[in-house]
């Protein structure tokens, strides 16, 4: 049989970035995939010639548009271990709760263009209207919908005052049980289950081999959550990774759905937890040295190696996005589905291009 | 049943006020604490010029001879260093939005002589 190439992306209506694939078909099956990134780079990590440690913090939050505050946290993660700074813990808790509310918006956020992909254009709207609620929390607390410019070396730049922790949490729960009816749908719909079921299966050997990350890593049944290690507040709230076995991307869609719930619940403790105290400390001098900070970002481990020279900018900043840890995976999968299963598997992956090209 | 979810989801939405507003006909309700548009207020200000130091993006200039400063709206990311730094507190970040940029350039706050 003839073999046709068929061009996908960059500009397609499953893709909220720009990513390009070669789908190599024969009939309409799926050969071979070629992808081809590279539209959106910025060269960010060249910045750090022009700006100084301190202010690349500003620079470091617009690597992504989505999860913008845990990059701001690593990246102050990493110079905060150079410079051997002590986070009061406050600060450490307000990162958790900022941290969380970006995993909530971001899986929210994927959980309607998936709706969308599938042509479920209601479950679509009601994902992303529960989530405007999420950034008017954002909003309220740290000033900024998607880019929170919250986070700075030493700690964070706003507090929570306590009388506005009790509105909070209210609001917090009145999304949760928005939440419940729409995963519910996710979770149990017949027409969800059978666009999704068995779609895309990525086993726990090849997860583990192709350095997955995240979600799709879980999904595959391999218990790996980087807030274990217990950065920020993590270290008082223990989290168990949340898994599936079947490695396709229903299981994949479950996984994030009962992240939101595992969010939901590290925002309550850490809002009933939090200490008392300084928010943040001041930080005088310039890094000298060499280090690496993981966190978990909602699509998964992003790795942060900063190198500085006792000067105001640093020598070497370089970052590993979960995104690109996934696109081997999703390359490996793409081979032999149907043409018509493409958008749905190469979303499960959450492709964050502007993080892969920085 | 999840059928019944969206049934029930749906019937609830078809009786209630819509989530979405006719923006720009209705304004969005401004939330308090949000940082949206830069305001000077010339009254204190000494024209130290640490403001424009701090700002990440350049987007303040400050000319201390001619007692003006400014500000372009195109560049301003309203991280609020400034705001922070202010040592007479003359600048401050408004919740409001404020009006749409058409041109280039800064807008420049020149101080009036008494």
């Amino acid at each position: 049989m003839s073999r046709t190439i068929i061009p996908f992306g960059p500009q397609h209506p499953v893709l909220p970035e720009p990513v390009h694939l070669d789908l190599v078909v024969e009939d309409e099956k799926v050969i071979e995939a070629r992808p081809s990134i590279g539209f959106v780079h910025r060269g960010l990590e060249k910045l750090v010639e022009k700006k100084d440690y301190v202010e690349f913090v500003y620079v470091a939050e617009r690597i992504c548009g989505i999860c913008s505050f845990i990059h701001g946290q690593t990246y102050c993660q990493a110079i905060e271990t150079i410079m051997d700074v002590a986070v009061p813990p406050r600060a450490l808790y307000l990162r958790t709760f900022w941290g969380e509310l970006s995993r909530i918006h971001s899986h929210l956020l994927w959980l309607g263009l998936m709706a969308d992909a599938m042509g479920f254009e209601s479950l679509f709207m009601h994902s992303w209207r529960i989530r405007e609620k999420v950034l008017n929390i954002i909003e309220a607390t740290t000033g900024g919908r998607v880019i929170f410019s919250s986070c700075k070396i030493g700690g964070v730049r706003r507090d929570v005052e306590a009388d506005s922790i009790k509105g909070i949490l209210a609001e917090i729960n009145g999304i949760e049980k928005e939440m419940r009816d729409i995963t519910k749908v996710f979770l149990n719909d017949d027409s969800v289950n059978a666009r999704l079921g068995g779609v895309g299966v990525l086993t726990k050997q090849e997860a583990y081999d192709l350095g997955c990350v995240g979600p799709m890593l879980r999904a595959s049944g391999v218990a790996q959550d980087l807030r274990s290690l217990g950065y920020a507040a993590f270290m008082d709230i223990p989290v168990e990774p949340i898994t599936r076995s079947k490695g396709d991307c229903y299981a994949r869609c479950a996984v994030r759905c009962e992240e939101l719930f595992q969010s939901v619940q590290i925002i309550r403790t850490a809002l009933e937890k939090i200490p008392a105290g300084e928010i943040a400390v001041k930080v005088t001098g310039n890094p000298d040295g060499e280090a690496i900070a993981r966190t978990e970002q909602p699509r998964g481990e992003v790795v942060y190696h900063v190198k500085a020279n006792n000067s105001k900018n640093l020598q070497r900043f370089r970052v590993r996005t979960p995104t690109f840890a996934n696109l081997p995976a999703m390359l490996k999968v793409l081979p032999g589905c149907d043409l018509a299963d493409v958008p749905v598997i190469v979303l499960t992956i959450d492709p964050c291009i502007s993080c892969t090209e920085r | 049943m999840s059928y019944f979810t969206m049934t029930q989801m749906a019937l609830k939405w078809a009786f209630s006020k819509p989530a979405t507003t006719s923006y720009p006909f209705t304004p969005r309700k401004e939330l308090v604490g949000s940082r949206g548009w830069l305001v000077f207020t010339d009254d204190a200000c000494v024209y130290c010029n640490v403001c424009a130091k701090k700002c990440p993006t350049g987007a303040l200039v400050v000319n201390r001879a001619e007692k003006s400063l400014s500000i372009d709206r195109l560049s301003c990311i309203t991280c609020g260093c400034c705001v922070e730094v202010c040592p007479k507190d003359s600048l401050e970040l408004s919740s409001s939005h404020g009006a749409v940029q058409l041109s280039k350039g800064g807008e420049t706050f020149q101080r009036k002589e008494t």
